[in-house]
């Protein structure tokens, strides 16, 4: 495949930065998103020019350190898969592929296609845990069983791989799906609801304070996630927020 | 120096105990005197720097992701062993402990092993009050599938994700301390170096991935949970960052690596599909719990499938070699990782490959779906010779089980595993070498210590499915918070450390030059040229089967290879800013010592044991013909290098291995 | 529960129960409309009652009007929250891919909406409130002694471009209840086994009752 790409290009955090165009040849289907981008610097570092800089690590879809918003969606076009695993075969011959970082106030960006996701960091720090203390000293894990069905909601809810897609797909740029996740997970769990009053609050103020924007429901987030994060942790979350303001 | 393990005395059963009864503890008030570095915050570094943080010392902890969540032990999958016996299937501490022991190849240290199975039941208590959701069963009890190498079920999961969760969990536990400024953490920073004061480990050199600056760090201890060095392949399920830079720094400034040969080969990953590949994608070991390994038994149909003409599903039963299930009876598919890789290398090598590459076999789980459906169908009272039903009923369980590792393959491969094997090949994984640790985990280094994968310790030539989590939390969660007190206790009264001091200023100077020579470098070719090239000699020549042509070879290309990196390498930019380019050229120039002394250290070790396979060292008669052959006369004994300059000229420490609570047998899995 | 409004999750709760109140006195409003088509004197008589009852008058009139005004500026300041929180928008955005029109567009459908009111008010309830409470009449009669509800009502649908703007109006409302009917009830955390009803539910109630007032716009105009 030849394909013309418009990536957007970023000295740093102060430069302006703009949309520049690439051409590249020779793509396999086989090829992921993020092999066809290594191709392209290997070919901008020969030509003596500058690199696109993009986050990535595991390149199997489960750290979440990869981003991009391509052809404008988070994590282009395929469903359920990060950028590393989207493939090639899922663009045409000839086509034109825009290439941006995720976009958020939240998110400012570092450098190309790079952005500082650290809010996302931050409103764990404000409660994302369980508060025992890793000692060991801890009752046998036999003697707190789990309703299935809520251990498994618990685990889907907690597959959030806290890329940022929901923040970037959203036309508020709001977190909540990536925080519904983590509050569902623990108001399902019989451990997490000792704590849950002042977690939620505690986050909500945290996601507040960041900068993100307002749920309004579109449900852009839930269509773009890798992990199919559903809506209905949102309105636990919201349920979670509003009794635990009402319980002060 | 002599090595000295530091092996309490006493009866194995109750060394720990002992140990942590007679260790000197530091009183609360002197903890908030006493500063620890942790790099990496995998499971290994996220648990010990919440467990500090936690006792009450100042943590500073360091990633070069841009979260500590996203270390690589977020990619496990299968799960996280532990001797609850849950099951009441006959597992305990020992049997745990002898599995591990032998699944090693009787190349680890027995005491430390045992502590790990004797802290692996207290992980589990530990994940589940942090909220980790496990599997569980409908009486709303966990539940445990079963793992290569072992005859019980005692590995817990969730999902095909356990690594992701117990990191989270441990990320959580990390948050906790950072919100109480407990820890702080240091996001996109990489350390470049160890700085070494009087003999003691005292600080880091880092740097800062977004701006670039060169950064001193001063603590009393040096934690590194820097993981493996697989990436040294260039291809390998690890991460693209994954890498030995931290161990080997370590290593430069006085750490022995130890066993740097031991690989493990992980038998089922998704086969390379071209030369574009920049890593490899590992399908759970715990497929093989439902999954049959195949080749076509006759050479006609191998030649069909290649060219299109027949699909592997209209292969009849008969015409299938099950081959691990031939030669391994006992086990079966769930045979060691070790052995199930050679035995794929064996049928490929010998032309059976199906596909265009000559190297991928079938994983099989038509079998599975059949047995399942049928037990659904029983379940729900429906019809039981309803064959679609039956495969639908079927799939629904596997999907229920393996749901996204299917996904995973059908978006990597562009085939439907539920309808059609999946095709699979082994390779790079994990790495059993690493830094040499006495019984406290400290490395050669005082006040340097290792943790999880970045050690040697536990899994002697060949790690069993599970145990990595295990160990890494068992290190950070229970080990290193008793042992490093006991060091740290002779520290009270130190105060801060320094970072003025010449040590620091001349490590830091180190670092600037070597960044310095990247950045004005006017090479001819890219990093990823050299690294390309070292995976390909490794893998070729120091892979899963290795001999003493292709070893003394791989040397000498090495070396070549290196002097060329550091003529020709070129990295654009500049260092003042976020620059990829210049991070890997760091990672890539240490990979290319280290990989000259892995081969070494291959070529030195004359025997077969675990994932170092040496032709030369094979059993030529017997029931056991054809297999590895270990030389527990002459071999039984940790290998640990000493750096002296280039990794020709290490030199090796012995740690002779004794095994006094395991009897030392040819592992047969028949 | 002090400084709930200063919460994004409480700011959206707001908005949603100011939605679920709007929302009934909408069906409200339909079904007296409704009656103008099916009796006369009915739709004089219920019109009466409400606009003379003082509960409906001086209680239930001023939290309407509350709950509107309400609703309008809660989401404004959403709409600039939400802008400010991405400063540059991206060169290509494939909105449609992941969300529906109506669910990006609520400020649009909104600020036609709120056009609308302008218009309605200027048609009916400025009218009436000038009858009533300046001119002093609350009799509710013509000078021949019947009432004068449906007779404005008729009036008023004479022309014909406002029936166009009426309707017009109506397309809007009903774009705006397909999003905000089930995302009230989201927003108050009401994701259920119920929800997919409910979601099937808002669906109808946001065609039907537009339609309904499209209907009864077009009855009045052709049946003057």
């Amino acid at each position: 495949m030849n394909l013309t790409l418009k990536i957007w290009r970023q000295k740093n955090a102060n430069d302006k930065g703009k949309m520049v165009d690439y051409q590249i040849g020779d793509i396999s289907g086989d090829m992921s998103f993020l092999e066809m981008l290594d191709l392209l610097n290997d070919q901008l570092i020969n030509k003596g020019e500058e690199p696109v800089a993009f986050d990535h690590d595991c390149r199997e879809g489960i750290c979440g350190m990869c981003s991009l918003y391509i052809n404008g969606e988070a994590h282009g076009p395929d469903r359920g898969v990060t950028t590393c695993q989207l493939h090639m075969r899922m663009f045409k011959d000839g086509e034109t592929i825009f290439i941006e970082p995720f976009r958020a106030k939240a998110f400012p960006v570092i450098k190309d296609l790079v952005v500082d996701r650290s809010a996302f960091d931050r409103i764990q720090h404000a409660g994302g845990f369980i508060s025992v203390n890793t000692s060991g000293n801890t009752i046998d894990a036999n003697t707190i069983p789990v309703n299935k069905h809520d251990a498994d909601d618990a685990f889907s809810a907690a597959t959030c791989i806290g890329c940022g897609a929901c923040v970037a797909s959203c036309k508020n740029s709001s977190a909540m799906l990536y925080l519904g996740a983590k509050i569902s997970q623990f108001a399902l769990l019989p451990q997490g609801k000792i704590e849950a009053t002042d977690r939620v609050l505690n986050m909500v103020k945290q996601m507040d304070e960041e900068g993100f924007g307002n749920c309004t429901n579109t449900g852009a987030c839930e269509v773009e996630c890798p992990k199919g994060i559903s809506l209905e942790n949102i309105a636990r979350l919201n349920r979670e927020y509003l009794s635990a303001t009402l319980k002060g | 120096m002599a090595l000295d393990s530091k092996t309490p005395q006493g009866p194995i059963a109750d060394k720990w105990t002992n140990y942590k009864n007679h260790i000197n503890l530091v009183n609360p008030a002197n903890k908030r005197n006493i500063d620890v570095i942790v790099v990496g915050t995998g499971l290994a570094g996220g648990s010990a720097a919440a467990t500090l943080a936690e006792l009450g010392y100042n943590v500073k902890a360091f990633c070069f992701q841009d979260s500590p969540r996203r270390a690589h032990s977020i990619a496990a999958q299968g799960g996280i062993n532990a001797a609850k016996n849950y099951q009441g299937d006959g597992d305990s501490t020992y049997r745990l402990f002898y599995d591990t022991v032998k699944g090693g190849d009787y190349r680890s240290r027995e005491a430390n092993v045992y502590r790990l199975a004797e802290v692996s039941a207290n992980i589990i208590d530990q994940c589940v009050a942090q909220g980790v959701p496990f599997a569980r069963e409908y009486g709303g009890l966990l539940d445990n599938r079963s793992f290569g190498g072992v005859l019980v079920s005692r590995t817990f999961y969730a999902a095909g994700q356990t690594g992701q969760q117990l990191l989270l969990g441990a990320y959580s536990a990390m948050n906790r301390q950072i919100g109480r400024g407990k820890i702080k953490m240091y996001n996109r920073h990489e350390m470049l170096d160890v700085v070494v004061v009087d003999g003691k480990a005292r600080g880091i050199i880092a740097r800062n991935l977004v701006t670039g600056e060169i950064e001193r760090h001063s603590a009393h201890a040096v934690v590194l949970g820097t993981g493996g060095y697989g990436n040294v392949f260039f291809l390998s399920t690890n991460a693209m960052g994954s890498n030995v830079t931290a161990a080997w720094k370590a290593h430069k400034r006085g750490s022995y690596f130890a066993n740097p040969c031991y690989t493990q080969i992980h038998p089922t990953c998704i086969p390379v599909s071209g030369d574009h590949q920049s890593k490899l994608t590992l399908m759970s070991e715990s497929l093989r719990n439902d999954g049959r390994i195949w080749v076509p038994k006759n050479m006609k149909d191998v030649t069909a499938i290649r060219e299109g003409r027949l699909k592997p599903t209209e292969i009849a039963d008969e015409n299938r070699d099950y081959y691990l299930e031939r030669r391994y009876p006992a086990f079966g598919n769930l045979v060691p990782r070790d052995v199930a890789s050679r035995a794929a290398k064996e049928r490929c090598d010998a032309g059976y490959g199906v596909n265009a590459t000559g190297e991928a076999v079938y994983l099989d789980f038509a079998t599975a779906i059949q047995r399942y459906g049928k037990e659904q169908a029983t379940v729900k009272h429906l019809d039981a010779n309803d064959k679609a039903l039956i495969k639908k009923l079927g799939q629904e369980v596997v999907k229920n089980k393996y749901g996204n590792l299917f996904q995973m393959y059908e978006k990597i491969v562009d085939q439907d595993p539920y309808n059609t094997p999946m095709m699979i090949y082994p390779a790079v994984h994990y790495t059993m070498g690493g830094l040499w640790v006495d019984y406290n985990l400290m490395t050669t280094v005082p006040g340097l210590y290792a943790i999880g994968e970045a050690n040697f310790s536990d899994h002697g030539a060949n790690r069993l499915g599970a145990s990595a989590l295990m160990q890494g939390l068992a290190d950070g969660y229970f080990v290193l918070p008793y042992t490093i007190g006991n060091y740290l206790s002779d520290d009270i009264r130190t105060g801060p450390i320094s970072t003025e001091t010449p040590e620091f200023v001349q490590a830091e100077k180190e670092v600037k030059e070597k960044i310095n020579f990247f950045i004005t470098n006017k090479g001819s070719h890219s990093v990823d040229y050299f690294h390309k090239k070292l995976g390909k000699i490794m893998w070729d020549k120091v892979g899963m089967s290795r001999n003493v042509t292709g070893l003394t070879e791989a040397i000498s290309e090495i070396k070549a290879l290196r002097e060329e990196f550091w003529k020709e390498v070129r990295v654009p930019g500049t260092n003042e800013e976020f620059n990829e380019q210049l991070a890997k050229a760091g990672r890539v120039a240490d990979f290319l010592e280290l990989g000259e002394l892995f081969a070494k250290d291959a070529l030195d070790r004359e025997e077969s044991c675990g994932g170092h396979f040496r032709e030369d060292s094979i059993e030529l008669s017997g029931e056991q013909k054809g297999e590895a052959k270990r030389d527990d006369e002459n071999y039984a004994y940790v290998a640990a290098w000493e750096y002296k300059g280039e990794p020709s000229a290490a030199v090796l420490h012995k740690e002779e291995l004794e095994f006094k609570d395991i009897e030392l047998k040819q592992r047969s899995y028949k | 529960m002090s400084g709930i409004l200063n919460s994004s999750i409480g700011r959206k709760f707001a908005m949603a129960l100011s939605a679920f109140f709007l929302m009934v006195f909408l069906l409200q409003h339909f079904t007296i409309n409704l009656l103008s088509v099916i009796s006369e004197d009915t739709f004089n008589n219920v019109s009466h009652f409400m606009g003379t009852f003082w509960l409906v008058q001086y209680v239930l009139q001023p939290v309407l009007i509350f709950g509107v005004i309400f609703h309008f500026i809660m989401g404004f300041v959403l709409e600039v929250r939400n802008r400010n929180a991405r400063q540059i928008s991206y060169a290509k955005n494939n909105g449609n891919a992941n969300s529906t029109w109506m669910s990006r567009n609520m400020i649009w459908s909104g600020l036609a909406i709120l056009a609308f009111i302008g218009l309605h008010f200027y048609d009916f309830w400025l009218p009436e409130i000038n009858t009533k409470f300046i001119e002093g009449d609350m009799s509710g009669l013509l000078p021949n002694g019947e009432y004068r509800y449906f007779e404005e009502l008729q009036h008023k649908f004479v022309d014909v471009w406002r029936v166009v703007l009426y309707c017009i109006a109506f397309v809007f409302l009903a774009l705006h209840l397909l999003h905000g009917f089930s995302s009230a009830f989201q927003s108050t955390g009401a994701n259920n086994k119920y929800t997919k009803g409910l979601q099937g539910f808002g669906k109808a109630y946001a065609i039907i009752i537009p339609l309904g007032f499209v209907f009864i716009a077009l009855f009045h105009y052709f049946n003057h």
